[in-house]
């Protein structure tokens, strides 16, 4: 019978054929941890007996959710990362670098075709690259430290095709957002998800990561972005399922008719095409995170803003992904557009996205992020109101003040 | 082995999150994690709670982030054992990695202060308020090594490494 993605790569990493439902012990590829989950993965580490992580070429730090420190507690976290990285000689990204799953991709420790645990649910971001990535926690991140492996149970797959051609103004986000509410933040519990068709294989490979970084908001252990159509700075073998593979389910949506789509308060299924939601007042625009804080989503806020001036009572922060992220920005002139347009730049990182540095709302604010979560009490408020949107739509909505569909503000693009 | 205690019901979809806030996961100090635990989902929970309690919820209970300091938080608060409809798999997994129990029971009609009675050997629930039992979903024989040994950090720490029967 017939692989599927997630069926092939488990073979591969285990050196035998094996099939959904089944268990195996894989070989692990790499391994990434950032300072929400490093300290606990470093304890874990030592009290199993740990000396020398098992490959050190293999294993990477990153400290971003709370970066640079804002208190003294995480300074010495921090500190704790620091001191292990180098005893280790393991590679660790310090404050400001970026956000993790960029680093991760922009600086090849994930490759197509590899088997990838990070101690972050967001690490099913490397799906875009037709890699196996799934977050775990400290602890099973520890043992793969200690032993090079991690054990598995198979997952079945969900096929989704993907027809048509977007509208303009409609991104990837707003793809993934649309699939996230029909599926259901636990659709896709347990399961991979392979994602197909031409609004799929047209896409760029910043919009492949956005829909692959969203597939933990349906449940899903994994997700695959095809790999027709992509472009990476090396050369690569590309993967593909088997014609017979054998699919849990298949959906088809066809998207061309599809709008701007926004989730709503305060769950990420809970989405609702603009229409619905246009007019809702926000005090906070935020774009950025492991989802939307690439060039693509800032160069889309800035064909929006260019010459603009956001609303007077809106605060406009943008966390681009990455260094090199805002190095390109800077380079091409979208940083100074969007800093005339009244945004303020926060270092590379997670803070604002997951409460724990910098952007925190006020009792009763409406905030429109182009994040992932917006689970109640999600960026540091539980009396706050977090509406998520593609960048576009976070861009049009910091010029009105309330959610805007960015349709009518499409000029050319900057670049 | 065998637990009893009172349920505390809680709903569908309780993110990680609401377990415990993101701000307050940047620690090693597993007191500091419990004293905010659940605190944007119910306040009240560490006022009710005695250790030894079972919290019961629905359906993909710690959906969300992969933070470990989710299931840590619960088990230091007094949590004995977590009883859900369903488990999101990041959560389940770091649950009976730090030595959690946890039981799936897809259909049980637990309510609020219902005293149970756990075997955790058979996977055997008793409403002992409502005479009634439920069975919990079988678990890969890996995970029921990794229980039984009291964690992934003792499976390890005994074994060297991961073994299959």
């Amino acid at each position: 019978m017939g692989q599927t993605l997630v069926e092939k790569i488990i073979s591969s990493h285990s050196g035998k054929t094996i099939q959904q439902n089944e268990i195996a012990i894989v070989n692990v590829d790499a391994v990434m941890a950032s300072d929400t989950t490093a300290p606990l993965t470093i304890k874990s580490f030592e009290e199993m007996g740990g000396t020398q992580v098992w490959d050190s070429s293999k294993v990477v730090f990153v400290i971003d959710h709370a970066a640079p420190a804002p208190n003294e507690r995480i300074a010495n976290l921090h500190s704790l990362m620091r001191d292990f990285a180098k005893k280790q000689g393991i590679k660790l990204y310090d404050a400001g670098s970026g956000i993790c799953h960029q680093l991760m991709v922009e600086n090849g420790h994930v490759k197509p075709g590899q088997l990838v645990l990070g101690a972050d649910s967001h690490t099913c971001t490397y799906g875009a690259l037709g890699a196996f990535a799934t977050g775990v926690g400290s602890t099973d991140l520890a043992a793969v430290l200690l032993t090079g492996k991690t054990w598995i149970k198979v997952p079945e797959t969900i096929k989704i095709q993907l027809n048509g051609t977007l509208q303009p103004g409609v991104s990837a986000k707003d793809l993934i957002l649309f699939l996230v509410g029909q599926l259901g933040i636990d659709g896709a519990t347990y399961k991979a998800i392979e994602f197909t068709g031409e609004a799929i294989t047209n896409l760029s490979l910043d919009s492949r990561l956005t829909i692959a970084n969203m597939v933990i908001e349906m449940g899903a252990k994994a997700g695959f972005v095809d790999t027709i159509g992509l472009e990476l700075p090396y050369e690569f073998e590309p993967i593909k399922a088997d014609e017979d593979a054998k699919y849990e389910s298949v959906y088809a949506f066809d998207v061309s008719q599809l709008e701007p789509q926004v989730a709503i308060p305060h769950s990420p299924d809970n989405v609702k095409p603009i229409s619905e939601v246009e007019g809702s007042m926000i005090q906070q625009a935020f774009l950025g995170s492991c989802t939307n804080g690439r060039l693509e989503d800032l160069h889309e806020a800035a064909n929006i803003l260019k010459g603009k001036r956001v609303h007077p009572e809106v605060r406009f922060m943008i966390a681009a992904a990455s260094t090199e992220v805002y190095l390109q920005a800077l380079q091409d002139g979208t940083a100074e557009i969007l800093t005339r347009a009244g945004a303020t730049f926060l270092p590379s990182g997670c803070g604002p996205c997951v409460g724990t540095h910098l952007g925190v709302p006020g009792n009763d604010e409406g905030i429109i992020s182009s994040t992932n979560r917006n689970f109640r009490g999600r960026m540091g408020n539980r009396n706050s109101n977090v509406y998520l949107s593609s960048p576009a739509v976070v861009a049009a909505s910091a010029l009105f003040g309330k959610i805007t569909n960015p349709k009518k503000l499409l000029k050319e693009a900057v670049k | 082995m065998i637990l009893t205690g009172t349920a505390h019901v809680y709903g569908d979809n309780i993110d990680t999150d609401r377990i415990i806030p993101g701000k307050y996961t940047k620690t090693l100090n597993m007191q500091e994690l419990a004293d905010h635990v659940f605190e944007d989902l119910d306040p009240e929970f560490r006022a009710k709670l005695t250790a030894g309690d079972i919290l019961v919820a629905g359906n993909n209970f710690g959906c969300g982030s992969s933070r470990e300091q989710a299931p840590l938080a619960l088990k230091k608060a007094g949590v004995s054992i977590v009883i859900a409809r369903s488990f999101a798999r990041i959560f389940y997994r770091n649950a009976i990695n730090i030595g959690l129990p946890i039981i799936e029971i897809k259909d049980h009609t637990i309510n609020d202060k219902d005293q149970l009675k756990v075997n955790l050997s058979t996977g055997e629930v008793e409403n002992v308020t409502k005479s009634l039992k439920y069975i919990g979903s079988e678990m890969p024989s890996v995970m029921i090594d990794i229980i039984n040994d009291g964690g992934l950090v003792p499976y390890l720490k005994k074994r060297g490494t991961y073994q299959l029967v």
